[in-house]
């Protein structure tokens, strides 16, 4: 009798388990950070829905890219899916070292930042894409302010780059001025290319502004760590930084405990892979198609059903 | 934003005239001053190669006060390691937050959401969201009982543009911020208020603390703020009430005192209690001044908006955001435009609702839906609407085929002006830059820091009184051993040149607006929507004809400050006496006589504080400015943020805050030390 009602119990404790296999493992909503650019909405979104399909419930909470870090450590956030090396190393590195938050591995994508230049510019400024060859024509690149040196547009800031040293390394007759937001750089772009009137600025992909505008990256150099570290690497045998930038993974980091409360979640957060072409493409159609992003990401599902549902098991 | 700060009470000096025959000791000390600036901030490069003295032009970094590493660690304490015992420091900001966030969370689900059980995919949907028809016909119904039907008409124009152009959703996110910030703002500010009213050492306590929220740029205390109230639409909220509630709480004080000693000398007759005397004599009688302050809290809870929107709020100012980022002008300009009407719609409502007047009451007798035929039929319609949105989708949501929108029309203007203009908008542009722009940055970066305590204190001094005088030479300390004078230089180059053109604009354009009703009804709808429609969308097209640089960011600080300018010169050419006027057309002076010798000389104290009020609003829009790649004090505000750096943003916050602080105080000195010259106090 008693073997018998033990037996029970353990059928029904196996049972129990292996519902519970099916079922999330706690249905607290996943807080996944969503910024103001496009990219990574679409990417958010997608391993949203491949969390919703494997059971588990999803919020999408705004933050700030770097003041969301705050909220990483202590458990108020749970997953970002863009982290770029290029402009959150130093966030991220400073998050994962507290041990509060960890990195997810990569999400398949390959930040590429570098000096951009409208395909009209070749015309003008043959030799292009060399880097020699712009700096030959500086001065087709230069406005009342600069003159007689080229204008090229960098980044905000907070970007980073080392363009300034960059353009002192390589002798460079241009001025570097920095934009303050992404969106103004874009503006000064689409206000250029109107016109067909010179510039050269800092671009990054993944973006809409590769498809919608024609161009290609100015070709410095090669990056290598030394180049960055050490003056003597390099053309400039005195001055570090006289190479292009580097180009880099994008990131996905989550707050520690996800992997305690939502196992399973975390290992299709790990497994997520999205290549550039492909978010490029995505990106391109909600921007510049008025497309919205739901459908664009449905639609990515349905074609991709073999890639994602194996993230999931 | 700082309405208010001019009202403390504060004896001005009288204007010193000088000894009779010599009033020129004024002038000597003025031009002498400024003659030592000039010369110094000219050779002040000199000077440090000749005496090879790198402190002259640069504080020397040994001596900086490292202020910022002190407050990211006491925060940093504050944050985690501050314990009471039972609860954490952390745990009492959270409560503060999950008490914000109830009625919040409540309020979006009766606009937006409907109301669920559960969460995620096991939710069940308990009640829908009210129809956008239900909530159009309780705006109009407000303004209808608030004032009349063209009010009525207004309000629904604007409620039904939100739905018309798509932008409902977001709107009514927005909405249910502003519903629950505004009276969190008015309440806190009218209990503030009411304390400093009965104990003026308080009062004395609070001053700079409201001077310091009012003038300290958000940006600064973002992140302290997303770290102890955790993320999304609270902390948004709790960001926008310090940063709205301030004129409420001077508003409440100044109106308080200035209720007639005979009415409460009444109320004490009748036999008021201390409580009753408050709440039945004192707040009803200075009920009229207290709805300038909602009004004010309105209007400050709706320029926060967009920042509100950075931290997590969502609504129309994510729209305005995102629209951007993807270079989306007329996306931008309709969800700018949905905050625009929408800050219209609430302000007329609040106003109409401060000079309301009381009805007679109706026969009791009557059944309620006889009495109250307005609010029955609306609640009708309310409960009809939202019932048969069940059903019909159309009620449900406004129907997607309806929807109107400008589409590419602005961008394509964009373009038009751009491809056919540029190069003629380039041209001014360089001519303002090298006669007004360069100069005035090479000057004021120029001034060596030591010197520039030592002038900023002597002037300060010369017009408010020694006292003041230390106090903005000890301000200006703080700045240069913060090791930010360069920006802050930055800082007052552009907004002196800012406040330069947008005076030079603003004050014709006000004293016209004076004298001729029609031009004002025109100017005065300009103002209003250049004030509410938020910078950013403008922001893109102006960088897109004048390239990122100082000029961009002028542009949009000239747009945004010019409104006081504008309305402080028109009300000043109104409210001069109408005896004066006529006294000059009987002495036979022609109408441009008048303007110059009697109307713009009496109209003086309104225009220094239109000044004052420009300067303020020039120094708030600093912080947008870093968008576009100025190198002051706000990007230093803004790298803070970015690199979420609390320490760095609140010492260049306090820098801005003080630079604002020493304008306000000189500016409102000049004006009362001008009113007095004329006899007008």
């Amino acid at each position: 009798m008693a073997r018998k009602l033990l037996a029970a119990v353990a059928a029904f404790s196996t049972l129990a388990v292996h519902g519970a296999l099916a079922e999330p493992e706690s249905t607290d909503p996943i807080k996944l950070t969503t910024h103001d650019w496009t990219g990574q909405i679409v990417t958010t979104t997608i391993m949203g829905e491949v969390l919703k399909n494997a059971g588990y419930n999803v919020e999408y909470v705004q933050a700030d890219y770097i003041a969301q870090f705050a909220g990483l450590k202590t458990g108020d956030l749970h997953v970002a899916m863009e982290i770029w090396e290029t402009t959150g190393r130093e966030a991220m590195d400073e998050a994962t070292a507290t041990g509060n938050v960890v990195n997810m591995g990569e999400t398949g994508m390959v930040a590429i930042e570098e000096w951009w230049y409208p395909a009209y510019m070749a015309d003008v400024c043959p030799g292009l894409p060399d880097w020699k060859a712009l700096n030959d024509c500086a001065e087709e690149f230069a406005t009342p302010e600069t003159a007689p040196l080229g204008r090229y547009l960098g980044g905000p800031v907070t970007w980073g780059g080392f363009d300034d040293e960059r353009v002192e390394a390589l002798g460079m007759d241009f001025e570097v001025v920095h934009a303050g937001t992404d969106a103004a750089l874009f503006a000064e772009l689409e206000s250029a290319y109107q016109r067909k009137a010179p510039i050269v600025l800092w671009l990054y992909t993944p973006h809409w502004a590769p498809s919608k505008y024609e161009g290609s990256f100015v070709k410095f150099p090669p990056y290598s760590a030394e180049c960055y570290n050490d003056p003597s690497v390099g053309i400039n045998p005195d001055a570090a930084y006289d190479c292009g930038k580097p180009t880099g993974p994008i990131w996905k980091v989550a707050w520690k405990g996800v992997e305690e409360k939502w196992p399973g979640a975390a290992k299709a957060i790990k497994a997520f892979k999205v290549s550039n072409a492909d978010m490029g493409e995505m990106v391109a159609k909600v921007d510049l198609q008025g497309m919205s992003v739901d459908d664009v990401v449905a639609e990515w599902m349905a074609a991709n059903k073999d890639s994602w549902s194996s993230w999931a098991q | 934003m700082t309405d208010g700060v001019h009202n403390r009470a504060r004896p001005a000096r009288a204007p010193t005239a000088g000894l009779s025959g010599f009033p020129s000791f004024s002038a000597v000390f003025w031009i002498g001053l400024f003659l030592v600036t000039w010369a110094l901030s000219t050779w002040s490069f000199a000077l440090y190669k000749t005496f090879d003295a790198r402190w002259i032009i640069r504080y020397p970094k040994k001596l900086e006060i490292p202020l910022d590493t002190w407050i990211s660690n006491a925060t940093n304490w504050l944050v985690e390691d501050l314990n009471f015992g039972f609860f954490t420091f952390r745990d009492v900001t959270r409560f503060i937050s999950a008490i914000i966030e109830a009625p919040y969370d409540i309020m979006r689900s009766l606009l937006v959401d409907g109301f669920m059980i559960g969460q995620g995919q096991q939710a069940i949907d308990v009640a829908p969201p009210l129809s956008w028809i239900a909530i159009i016909s309780i705006a109009v119904s407000l303004a209808l009982y608030a004032k009349d039907r063209w009010l009525a008409i207004l309000v629904g124009v604007c409620f039904a543009y939100l739905a018309a152009f798509g932008q409902w959703d977001s709107a009514m996110v927005t909405l249910a911020s502003v519903l629950i910030a505004v009276p969190i703002g008015v309440a806190g500010g009218l209990a503030l208020g009411i304390v400093a009213y009965r104990l003026p050492a308080f009062e004395r306590m609070l001053r700079p603390v409201l001077d310091l929220m009012q003038t300290v740029p958000v940006f600064a205390y973002l992140v302290p703020i997303l770290v102890l109230f955790g993320f999304g639409p609270v902390a948004a909220l709790i960001a926008t009430v310090i940063y709205a509630m301030p004129p409420m709480v001077r508003i409440s004080t100044v109106a308080l005192h200035s209720v007639p000693e005979e009415v409460i000398e009444a109320g004490r007759m009748v036999g008021c209690r201390r409580g009753q005397l408050m709440w039945k004599v004192l707040i009803p009688t200075a009920m009229p001044s207290l709805m300038v302050g909602v009004n004010q809290v309105i209007m400050l809870t709706l320029n926060m908006v967009i920042i509100a929107s950075m931290i997590g709020a969502g609504g129309l100012g994510y729209d305005v955001l995102t629209a951007l980022r993807r270079l989306d002008i007329g996306g931008g300009i309709e969800a700018g435009l949905a905050i625009v009407v929408m800050a219209i719609a609430l302000d007329r409502l609040s106003q109409a609702f401060a000079v309301r007047r009381v009805r007679p009451h109706l026969d009791p007798q009557l059944p309620f839906h006889k009495r109250h035929p307005v609010f029955t039929l609306v609640v009708a319609i309310a409960v009809f609407t939202t019932l048969a949105g069940a059903y019909l989708p159309a009620f449900r949501e406004y129907p997607a085929r309806l929807t109107l929108t400008t589409g590419t029309f602005w961008n394509s203007t964009i373009e038009w002006i751009n491809v056919n203009f540029f190069d003629s908008i380039e041209a001014v542009k360089t001519v303002l830059l090298n006669v007004l722009l360069l100069p005035v940055k090479r000057f004021f970066t120029g001034i060596p820091w030591a010197w520039g305590i030592v002038v900023v204190g002597l002037a300060a001094a010369r017009i408010c009184g020694w006292k003041l005088g230390v106090m903005a030479a000890a301000m200006t300390f703080f700045i240069a051993a913060s090791g930010l004078w360069r920006e802050a230089m930055t800082t007052v180059y552009l907004c002196s040149v800012s406040v330069l053109i947008a005076s030079v604009i603003g004050i014709p354009l006000g004293i016209w607006a004076g004298q001729n009703p029609r031009a004002n009804s025109v100017i005065g709808a300009m103002i209003d929507t250049l004030q509410t429609l938020p910078s950013f969308v403008y922001l893109i097209p102006v960088v897109m004809l004048f390239r990122v640089g100082d000029f961009s960011a002028m542009i949009a600080v000239v747009l945004y400050a010019l409104a006081p300018a504008v309305r402080y010169a028109a009300h000043g050419i109104r409210s001069v006496d109408e005896e004066l006027i006529e006294a000059g057309k009987v002495s036979g002076c022609t109408s441009r006589q008048i303007l110059w010798r009697i109307k713009l000389p009496l109209a003086a104290p309104s225009l220094l504080l239109g000044l004052n009020q420009t300067i303020m609003l020039a120094i708030s829009m600093l912080v947008i400015t870093a968008l576009v790649g100025t190198r002051d004090l706000g990007q230093e505000v803004y790298i803070a943020l970015t690199k979420a750096n609390i320490g760095q943003g609140i010492v260049a916050g306090l820098s801005v805050a003080f630079i604002a602080i020493i304008a306000d105080r000189v500016v409102t000195a000049l004006a009362r030390s001008s009113q007095q010259k004329l006899g007008l106090t």
